[in-house]
């Protein structure tokens, strides 16, 4: 019998291999598993950081001491033994300010795997991308182009040391060092990340867009994005990750700051694709992170986000509409497969007058998986006529899988304007049967139904990522019907 | 084109088609009556190879060749199509994109390459006017808050566009209005030719007005009982069913 079963896309999905599983040999410089004030001083020296940081780190590790990691979130996993990862490592080569030519072989070899394109020359998209592999920004490209406009995009590692004014003003602005446990550890440890200041009245005139890549076994990253946009400015910034396949569990703890000051627009995008672990749970990426933007008068701050990676992710990017007529939006889509667990959703704080908000969220669930979708909505007593609608979508694959919604609102002002709607559908045999009976075969037919299902979040994505994005969930869900 | 021998098929433990017999040719048009719960729909979904459906004895083939082993979507490859009595939506997965799938799904199969997107649309765009579907029809989500006239109109829409060996039309004239039933029949007919095959599955007489059958054929408990021309339909509307079934 040529019939395709549901076991033959069972066992497809058990022999499917995460894409980006490689690794790659450089030759590296590691820091010793283990974390205590001297490592970090000792990651704070190696980035030949003034004094004020290194204090700023000490002061973050000291308050990180006195807490304790979470337990909230809908998920299980085995906490992480914080001296059993070490805090630095970097390609021994790397070095964002040489040519390309000087770069590692194997580097550029692995930026060929990703699909990235460093080549200026060839401006194959118009982006202009930082590359953090491990704890190092190695490339960053535009970067003449950018500055002609007074644009700055730099690893976070040289914004302190060229633009310690704004790294200062702005760093820990949005997420205090004591905001939560990650926060604080990531405050203590952070090794890199991108920098982008865009100056009052100025469009950025290309996509920016950062790409994680982890390296090394053994270590774990800890990335610090700060993106300021002054007056009137506009900024469309993408990230994109991924990591070897691993049976130990890595973590990532982020932190992304974002600030629109008056009348200015930032769209934040990401494609989170962390190694997810195997069929049977083993491995994968803990992705712990915290993303705030503030909003000043009129400005607008869009979050979109494609998770489909990660063995367990719990992350919030959150909105404070803090001046009048602040906009926030939050585009989710979700996908958790086999073991994966995620727990993430946003916070929209409308303190402002006629503040708006939008949260549409689209979770996929398939396999053994969890996906919770976790949400506040908050209107302050002097937030006027806040406006807030919310729809969070799940959709399951199998009936061994959970789906989870868990919206808070908390309303202060009697004159806001709430709508939240929630839909739970499952991929029906009927609706497959119908796609075969038309020749499409099964993979495809789920393929269309999950890219019908997150269109409205699909189309939030700049042009260059959305068929990326596209691909990625038809990856991530291959096989998966159950 | 069709042949059905012997066919017995069942749905979980009960025996819905019992031994069921049917030839039909390129260029016929077949109509298959019969009262309720008879296996009309059965016979229609074991041909399109819906596998919650076992077929426990007898043969299906088209152009000579066994369909048993052939899943859905390779049956459809070969030609075969089936308008359903009850569409199902695909939320965010508009009427074009999906025809536009499924064509390049049976070209891929057939070895040939992506359909071009000028020659796609110009297609649509006659097939189209053939059923009298408006341009913003095509955008939206595929059966997603249709009217029962216009899932029906879209099936018939999705036939012209793979134009099938052997079309399966399942109850298409229920739910429709008599300016609906027109347009869907008018479509039907001119898809008609010598090369391929129709089968009307109906309760009424009145759908056979507008597409009318070379043969029409009774289905009771899983069997063919009696077989004719076009004026059985007749005699069915008038008598009913009774006086063939005991």
């Amino acid at each position: 019998m040529s019939k395709y079963t549901e076991d033959d896309l069972r066992e497809e999905l058990k022999t499917q291999e995460y894409e980006y599983g490689f690794y790659t040999y450089l030759d590296a410089e590691t820091f010793p598993k283990g974390l205590n004030e001297d490592v970090i001083r000792a990651i704070s020296a190696k980035k030949e950081e003034p004094e004020w940081m290194t204090e700023w780190r000490l002061d973050a590790f000291r308050k990180w001491e006195a807490m304790e990691e979470p337990e909230w979130a809908n998920v299980t996993y085995e906490k992480p033994n914080f001296q059993e990862i070490s805090y630095y490592s970097a390609p021994k080569k790397a070095d964002p300010n040489k040519s390309l030519d000087d770069v590692d072989p194997e580097l550029l070899e692995m930026y060929r795997k990703l699909g990235i394109s460093v080549d200026e020359q060839k401006k194959l998209q118009n982006v202009a991308v930082d590359i953090v592999v491990d704890s190092v920004s190695v490339a960053t490209t535009f970067k003449k182009t950018l500055n002609e406009k007074g644009i700055i995009f730099c690893p976070i590692s040289e914004a302190i040391k060229e633009h310690p004014e704004l790294v200062k003003k702005y760093m820990g602005s949005v997420v205090p060092k004591t905001d939560n446990f990650y926060a604080a550890l990531n405050s203590a440890v952070f090794t890199d990340g991108s920098f982008c200041y865009i100056p009052k009245g100025v469009t950025c005139p290309m996509e920016l867009s950062t790409y994680f890549r982890i390296n090394e076994g053994g270590t774990g990253q800890f990335e610090r994005t700060l993106v300021v946009a002054d007056e009137g400015s506009f900024v469309s910034y993408l990230e994109g990750c991924t990591a070897p396949s691993r049976d130990e569990n890595q973590l990532h703890a982020a932190v992304v700051e974002l600030v629109a000051m008056d009348d200015a627009e930032i769209k934040y995008s990401t494609v989170q694709n962390w190694f997810p672990g195997d069929k049977n749970g083993k491995g994968g990426v803990f992705n712990f992170v915290t993303k705030r933007a503030v909003c000043e008068t009129n400005a607008k701050v869009s979050w979109t986000q494609v998770e489909t990676g990660s063995a367990v992710t719990w992350k919030y990017p959150s909105c404070i509409l803090k001046g009048d007529n602040s906009t926030g939006e939050f585009y989710s889509i979700a996908v958790t497969n086999n073991y994966q667990q995620a727990d993430t959703g946003t916070k929209m704080i409308h303190l402002g007058k006629n503040t708006k908000s939008t949260i549409i969220s689209k979770g996929i669930s398939a396999g053994h998986s969890h996906n919770s979708y976790r949400g506040l909505v908050k209107v302050n007593s002097k937030a006027e006529n806040a406006r807030n609608f919310s729809q969070c979508d799940s959709l399951l694959m199998g009936d061994l899988c959970g789906a989870h919604t868990f919206p808070y609102i908390e309303v202060k002002n009697k004159s806001a304007q709430i709508e939240h709607e929630a839909t739970t559908s499952k991929i029906g045999e009927d609706q497959l049967f119908y796609c075969n009976q038309r020749g499409i075969d099964t993979e495809k037919a789920i393929a269309l139904i999950v890219n019908g299902f997150s269109k409205d979040v699909l189309n939030k994505l700049p042009m260059e990522f959305a068929v990326e994005a596209q691909k990625l969930l038809e990856i991530s869900l291959e096989g998966s019907v159950g | 084109m069709l042949k059905i021998e012997n066919l017995h098929a069942k749905v979980e433990d009960n025996d819905i088609l019992k031994g069921l017999n049917i030839e039909v040719k390129a260029g016929e048009v077949h109509a298959i009556m019969g009262p309720n719960g008879a296996g009309k729909s059965t016979l229609a979904s074991v041909v399109a190879g819906n596998e919650n459906y076992e077929v426990t004895e007898g043969t299906i083939s088209l152009e000579g060749e066994d369909l048993e082993d052939l899943s859905p979507d390779e049956r459809a490859h070969k030609g075969v199509f089936l308008s359903f009595q009850y569409p199902v939506e695909i939320p965010g997965v508009s009427v074009t994109n999906f025809i536009k799938t499924a064509i390049n799904a049976k070209r891929k199969a057939n070895g040939l390459q992506d359909m071009p997107a000028g020659e796609m649309l110009k297609m649509i765009r006659e097939k189209s006017a053939l059923l009298e579907i408006k341009k913003d029809f095509l955008s939206r989500s595929l059966n997603e808050g249709f009217s029962g006239g216009e899932k029906k109109r879209n099936e018939i829409f999705q036939m012209a566009m793979l134009e099938p060996k052997l079309a399966i039309l399942d109850e298409t004239d229920s739910g429709l209005d008599i300016d609906a039933l027109r347009i869907v029949a008018n479509g039907v007919n001119k898809l008609k030719s010598k090369d391929n095959a129709v089968i009307v599955i109906t309760h009424y007489q009145r759908l056979l007005d507008y597409i009318v059958p070379d043969f029409v054929h009774v289905l009771a408990d899983g069997k063919i009982i009696k077989s004719g021309g076009k004026e059985l339909a007749l005699e069915l509307e008038e008598k009913g069913y009774d006086w063939l079934v005991k």
